[in-house]
C-alpha cells in the first residue's frame, strides 16, 4: 500500500510556525496571518532563506512566533530595514510585516520610498484600523465616524482628515509589481491571502520589484467586540471602504 | 603613492579599500562628496552598494538592516543628518551592531551654517539618541586620519560589536591635502553566528532587536553593555602629545583645532612661554588618565573647541581640580585662528587665571 494512502493528518502546524502560546487577543487575525507566511514558507521550502523585519506594533514579537532570522525595526522602518537587508544579500527572500499605525502613519515615507524603488521585497501591511499595541488609539486607516480612544465620538474627517488608503498609493508606483488586498475573516479570504503571499514570495525569487499585500483585518479587544462581532462590522464596513481584491497585477505572459 | 585629495573623498577612497560592503546615505553639505564620490567609484571598483536613501532616518536604518546580516557597512552625514539618526544609533547600539557612522560637523543648532564646527561633541561622546549607551568616537585631525580612520573603525566596530562614529568637521571635509592610501582590501563574505544571514538547521533563528520587555532582562542588556564600553575604556584610548614633555601650559583641543593650537604652541615657544598640545584622538574613550597624568608637571590647561565648550567638561573631570582649566572657543562656523588662541592664553595668565 502507498505511505501517501495512509497518510491521516489533515492538519497540522506549520514547522516555521514556533509552538507557544501567542500574545495576540482571542479572535485576533495576526495569528492567521502568522500561520499564512509559515505555511508558504514550509511549502516552498525557504526557512533558512528568508529573514523577516518585525514592526513596531502588536506584531513587534513576531519573531517569536514565525521560526525565521528577523530584525525588529524601529516604528515605522521596517521597509527601510528590510531594504538594508535585501541590498546586501539579494539572493534572499526578505518580507516585512507591518501594521497599519507603522506603515501608513510614521513609515509612510519609507513606504513609499521602498514601493518606488521596487525593492525585492514582500511587504505584508495588517490594516485593522486602529493602534492595538497602544490601546485603541486613531489609526491612518480608521474609518470616518469609527470610534478609538483619540475620536471618541468618531473619526471627524474635518478635523483628524481621511482614512488613508495607501495601498492605492502604491498601486499607482512603477516600482510595485503585485498589489492586492485581502482578509482572513472568512475561510475563502484565508485561501486567497495564502495564495496573495505565495505570489509575493514567488515574484520575489524572480526579482519582479516590490510586493505588496494588505490583510483587512479586526481589533476585537480595541474594537470593543467580540471575535464573531469583529468579523462582521469588518465584513459590513471596513470591506465596504477597503474593498478586496488585486490593485495591481502583474502581465500573466510576463511574469 | 600620494594623492592630493579632499577630506570627504579621502573617507569614501579608504571605504572602498576596506572593503565596505554597503554605504547608505543622504546628501547634506558640507559632505555631500561622499555619496558622489562612491556613486562614481564604489560599484565598479568592489561591487559595494551604494544607495542613496530618501532621508537620514532612512539612511540609518537601511545601515541597522544590513549591518544585521554582519556586512561592513557605513553612512555619513553631518550636524542636523546626524540628529535625524539618532534613533536609529540609539537602536544599532543595543542591538549591538558593528557599522560606521561619519559625522563631518557644520555649525548650529538648528539648520546653523553650513561652514565647520565641533558642537556634536555632546552628542557624539554623551549619547545623542536615548538611552544608556557610547559610540566609539573617533576625530581626525588631517585628511590622513580621515582615511586611516575609517579602516580602523571598521575593525573597532567588529571587535566589540559597536557602532564607531568619526567626528570631523566641515573644513577637513573639504580642504584638500596630501594623504597615502593602505592596499584595497577584499571584501570578505564572513557568515557571523549572530547574523540574520538565513536560519541553518544546526542554530535556532537569529533576531536582531533592542526590544527585551522584561526589565530584569533589559538590566542584563544594559550591565553587558556597560562592561563591554568598560572593556573599550581600557584598551582602545588614543592620544597624541605634540611638546608636552616640558610644557608649563598645555592646550587640550581635537580634531583639526589641535592642528591650529600646534601653530599657536609654536608661536608661544618662540615667545619663550612653554606650551604644549594634548589631542584627544577617541573621544569616547576619553584619556583621563593620561591627561590627569600630564596635570602633575603644569601650571594650567586651555581647552579650545569650535564650539562654546563641551569636551572642556571632560578635561576638568580629568584633572579634577588639580591645575586651573579654562576655555577659549569660536562658534557657529567660525575657525580660530592661531594668534588669538596664543591671544587667550597670554590674557588668562596676565590675568591670573591660568
Amino acid at each position: 500500500m502507498n505511505e501517501e494512502m495512509i497518510k491521516t493528518t489533515v492538519f497540522e502546524r506549520p514547522k516555521s510556525l514556533i509552538d507557544t502560546d501567542m500574545h495576540y487577543c482571542p479572535g485576533c487575525g495576526h495569528g492567521v496571518a502568522h500561520r499564512l507566511i509559515t505555511e508558504v514558507i514550509d511549502e516552498m521550502g525557504i526557512q533558512g532563506e528568508t529573514i523577516g523585519v518585525a514592526p513596531v506594533g502588536c506584531s513587534v514579537f513576531a519573531y517569536n512566533y514565525i521560526n525565521v532570522d528577523f530584525s525588529e525595526a524601529a516604528h515605522g522602518r521596517a521597509s527601510a530595514v528590510a531594504t538594508g537587508i535585501k541590498r546586501v544579500l539579494p539572493d534572499k527572500f526578505v518580507f516585512s510585516y507591518q501594521g497599519d499605525g507603522d506603515l501608513a502613519a510614521i513609515g509612510t515615507g519609507e513606504t513609499i520610498h521602498t514601493c518606488n524603488r521596487g525593492e525585492n521585497i514582500l511587504i505584508i501591511f495588517i490594516n485593522n484600523g486602529i493602534y492595538g499595541m497602544t490601546g485603541g488609539q486613531m489609526a491612518p486607516t480608521t474609518l470616518e465616524n469609527m470610534k478609538s480612544t483619540t475620536t471618541p465620538f468618531g473619526r471627524d474627517a474635518s478635523i483628524m482628515g481621511y482614512p488613508l488608503k495607501i495601498t492605492e498609493l502604491v498601486a499607482a508606483l512603477p516600482g510595485t509589481y503585485y498589489v492586492t488586498r485581502q482578509s482572513v475573516h472568512k475561510p475563502l479570504n484565508v485561501r486567497r491571502a495564502k495564495k496573495a503571499i505565495q505570489k509575493g514570495f514567488e515574484y520575489q525569487k524572480r526579482n519582479k520589484g516590490t510586493c505588496f499585500v494588505e490583510i483587512v483585518s479586526n481589533c476585537p479587544s480595541n474594537w470593543k467586540m467580540t471575535p464573531v462581532e469583529s468579523n462582521k462590522w469588518l465584513d459590513k464596513h471596513m470591506l465596504d471602504f477597503y474593498q478586496l481584491g488585486d490593485l495591481k497585477v502583474p502581465n500573466e505572459k510576463e511574469a | 603613492m600620494k594623492k592630493l585629495m579632499k577630506g570627504n573623498e579621502a573617507l569614501a577612497e579608504a571605504a572602498i579599500r576596506a572593503g565596505a560592503d554597503a554605504y547608505f546615505g543622504y546628501p547634506i553639505t558640507p559632505q555631500s562628496e561622499v555619496l558622489e564620490y562612491l556613486s562614481r567609484e564604489a560599484k565598479r571598483r568592489t561591487g559595494m552598494i551604494v544607495l542613496q536613501a530618501e532621508s537620514e532616518v532612512a539612511s540609518i536604518n537601511m545601515v541597522y538592516g544590513a549591518a544585521g546580516t554582519g556586512k561592513k557597512v557605513w553612512t555619513s552625514s553631518s550636524s542636523p543628518g546626524i540628529s535625524l539618526m539618532q534613533e536609529g544609533i540609539s537602536y544599532i547600539a543595543s542591538a549591538e551592531l558593528p557599522c560606521l557612522i561619519v559625522n563631518v560637523q557644520r555649525g548650529g543648532p538648528g539648520l546653523g551654517t553650513i561652514q565647520p564646527a565641533q558642537a556634536d561633541y555632546f552628542q557624539a561622546v554623551k549619547g545623542g539618541g536615548h538611552g544608556d549607551y557610547h559610540l566609539i568616537v573617533l576625530a581626525p585631525s588631517t585628511v590622513q586620519e580621515m582615511a586611516d580612520f575609517v579602516k580602523l573603525s571598521f575593525e573597532l566596530a567588529f571587535k566589540y560589536r559597536n557602532p564607531v562614529m568619526i567626528l570631523a568637521d566641515g573644513a577637513l571635509g573639504q580642504m584638500m591635502e596630501k594623504v597615502e592610501f593602505f592596499e584595497q582590501e577584499e571584501r570578505k563574505h564572513i557568515i557571523y553566528d549572530w547574523a540574520t544571514t538565513g536560519k541553518t538547521k544546526e542554530r535556532d533563528s537569529n533576531v536582531i532587536t533592542s526590544l527585551h520587555i522584561k526589565p530584569d532582562k533589559m538590566e542584563e542588556i544594559n550591565i553587558h553593555l556597560q562592561k563591554k564600553y568598560k572593556e573599550i575604556e581600557e584598551n582602545e584610548i588614543r592620544y597624541e602629545e605634540i611638546m608636552c614633555d616640558d610644557a608649563d601650559y598645555i592646550i587640550t583641543a581635537f580634531g583639526l583645532v589641535a592642528r591650529i593650537c600646534t601653530k599657536a604652541a609654536e608661536m608661544a615657544r618662540e615667545k619663550g612661554l612653554k606650551v604644549g598640545v594634548f589631542r584627544p584622538i577617541s573621544l569616547f574613550p576619553f584619556p583621563y588618565e593620561q591627561i590627569k597624568s600630564r596635570s602633575g608637571n603644569i601650571k594650567g590647561i586651555l581647552d579650545v573647541e569650535m564650539n562654546a565648550g563641551q569636551m572642556v567638561e571632560d578635561v576638568k573631570l580629568a584633572v579634577n581640580g588639580k591645575v586651573p582649566v579654562e576655555f577659549f572657543g569660536r562658534m557657529g562656523g567660525m575657525v580660530p585662528s592661531p594668534d588669538e588662541i596664543l591671544e587667550a592664553l597670554e590674557n588668562y595668565i596676565a590675568g591670573g587665571k591660568l
